[in-house]
């Protein structure tokens, strides 16, 4: 540039101009995980104003807590399903609306509805539907009284459908954006050496979205891993803690019961566990990034 | 894909997505006897609006996540955009380090960060008012916004800057003048994304806001509780109204939310 002092003048302004974001990220992101690590190595309860140091002796108490195993297998299997519904669901919708025909505006517009309301309201309007004795399911299917979100084993499945409901139309258009950054020119050669349409997506259309289909699914399933807002909203976690997750088990804990110490204990995990999917989807995308 | 016509899988996916507000919006219209009834409704009436917009200090609870989200959206693009400038234009050290953390920080789960934050807030006062969800808010939309903002600066032709510089215009000098107003529309993108974030966000409020008047909408309508049986229609009723501005929003600026939305994942 213009030289020394020049440069060292722009560094000393950018510095300047990075600092409030830098403090805001450090003293209300960084900082409240550390205090939260340095919390869950007490035993804290907020009502009696106890407070004493205890080392690992939370996290010893975690590895017998069944509850809290149970929660641990509620957000693992939440993840699992309602993130790998959401890509085979958001995969026809996101090469539908890659395509040119009349109404494609009004999916598109149609489709992000589900994404803006908040999730609370997503949670209330299907909760309405789920009801059991006027909801518009049990409507649908005359004769079977089914208690949606009062059967074990049946309302983390339809815990899961609010949120694929939810979140599909965010990943159809996460892959939507990657379909349009394949060159029309492979299709047209594609077309030229006769394959048919299925061995196009086999073999042109998945591989070049991998990158997109790995970051959608990397954003989807952090996301899925935190669930709190809708469970809260449908069952806080019941029937019998079935549809309790990790955020759900680490709030009540804290706010339902002031347990300061626990609660954050149970919050730190969710955190590592995040932390450690996090790593695990960046290795993978590190990798498809070389073999591009 | 060809064997299934394109418009029954149009049909079929807008069903979906659209079947059950469209339920929602018929259940806020349905008169009180009527909702047990199955099936559409016979007759149609407002009531259900005129009890939530009336009786229930709803409207004070939309004014508070007005303020809320609008207090958010104006503290993040002020903090961000700075940032984001020096980011995409300026030469220092820890670039790409500053960003990995804002990515790493947007991956947080809220969960993990109520405990230190409530006891912080309570420390300092903040505990149940409003300004205490700005601060969390305008916090955890920050990586959003740094990327989002720090790829339309990119945008930019580094010319402009430099001519700037050339000029006489010292680096800040350039930001304010030059290149700020040629990203008035990704500062506007970036904007309703963030004011949506706040919009919606729940663990937050519910755990850091206790007196009903400061409650904003999501924790509002989660409580949302009659007298006697469920209020079907009246929560119905109410989320209309809550959703009303964002889906106005949405239909209206859905290019921008869009190229917004892929933009800040696709570069992450």
């Amino acid at each position: 540039m213009t030289g020394q002092d020049a440069s060292r003048a722009e560094r000393l302004q950018a510095a300047f101009l990075v600092a409030p974001a830098v403090l805001v990220l450090a003293a209300v992101a960084l900082f409240p995980i550390l205090a939260a690590v340095w919390l869950s190595l007490h035993r804290s309860i907020l009502v009696f104003g106890e407070e004493r140091f205890i080392g690992v002796e939370n996290y010893a108490f975690l590895l017998r807590d069944t509850r809290f195993l149970t929660a641990l297998g509620n957000t693992a299997y939440f993840t699992l399903v309602a993130v790998t519904v959401e890509l085979l669901l958001a995969m026809p919708l996101a090469l539908l609306m890659n395509r040119a025909f009349p109404g494609r505006g009004l999916l598109r517009a149609s489709v992000l509805i589900p994404w803006a309301i908040p999730t609370v309201v997503a949670a209330k309007l299907w909760a309405w539907m789920y009801n059991p004795d006027f909801g518009l399911l049990n409507q649908l299917w005359p004769g079977r009284d089914v208690n949606w979100l009062g059967t074990p084993g049946l309302a983390l499945h339809a815990a899961i459908l609010v949120d694929v409901w939810k979140t599909t139309p965010f990943v159809a258009l996460l892959l939507l954006a990657g379909l349009q950054g394949i060159p029309q020119d492979l299709y047209k050669a594609a077309r030229v050496d006769g394959a048919g349409p299925w061995r196009v997506f086999w073999r042109i259309t998945l591989p070049l979205l991998s990158p997109a289909l790995l970051i959608a699914l990397l954003f989807r399933t952090l996301d899925a891993f935190r669930v709190f807002d809708a469970i809260y909203v449908l069952t806080e976690g019941g029937p019998a803690n079935t549809t309790e997750t990790l955020s759900i088990y680490a709030y009540k804990t804290l706010m339902r019961s002031g347990n300061f110490g626990y609660g954050s204990t149970l919050s730190v995990v969710t955190f590592l566990c995040v932390v450690l999917l996090a790593l695990g989807y960046l290795r993978l995308l590190g990798r498809s990034g070389v073999t591009r | 894909m060809r064997s299934v016509p394109t418009w029954l899988l149009t049909a079929a996916l807008l069903t979906f997505f659209l079947g059950p507000f469209v339920w929602q919006v018929l259940t806020s219209l349905r008169p009180e006897a009527e909702l047990t009834a199955p099936g559409l409704p016979r007759a149609l009436t407002l009531e259900a609006y005129r009890s939530v917009l009336g009786g229930r200090p709803f409207l004070h609870v939309v004014l508070n996540s007005l303020v809320v989200a609008t207090a958010t959206t104006i503290s993040c693009l002020a903090v961000g955009a700075s940032a984001a400038f020096a980011l995409a234009k300026l030469r220092f050290p820890g670039r790409s380090l500053l960003l990995g953390a804002a990515l790493a920080v947007s991956m947080f789960p809220p969960i993990a960060t109520v405990s230190p934050l409530y006891l912080a807030l309570r420390a300092v006062g903040l505990r149940d008012t409003l300004g205490g969800l700005v601060v969390p808010y305008a916090t955890f939309a920050l990586p959003l916004t740094l990327w989002l903002l720090t790829s339309y600066f990119r945008q930019l032709p580094d010319e402009l800057y430099r001519a700037a510089r050339v000029d006489g215009c010292t680096p800040f000098q350039a930001f304010r003048r030059v290149l700020l107003p040629l990203v008035l529309p990704g500062l506007a993108t970036t904007g309703i994304l963030v004011f949506i974030f706040s919009w919606n966000e729940f663990l937050y409020a519910l755990t850091f806001i206790s007196s009903p008047g400061k409650r904003t909408i999501p924790v509002a309508i989660s409580l949302f509780a009659g007298e006697h049986a469920e209020p079907f229609a009246e929560i119905a009723a109410a989320s209309i109204l809550a959703t009303l501005p964002l889906v106005v929003l949405t239909v209206l600026f859905q290019r921008r939310i869009v190229s917004g939305l892929t933009a800040g994942a696709v570069k992450g």
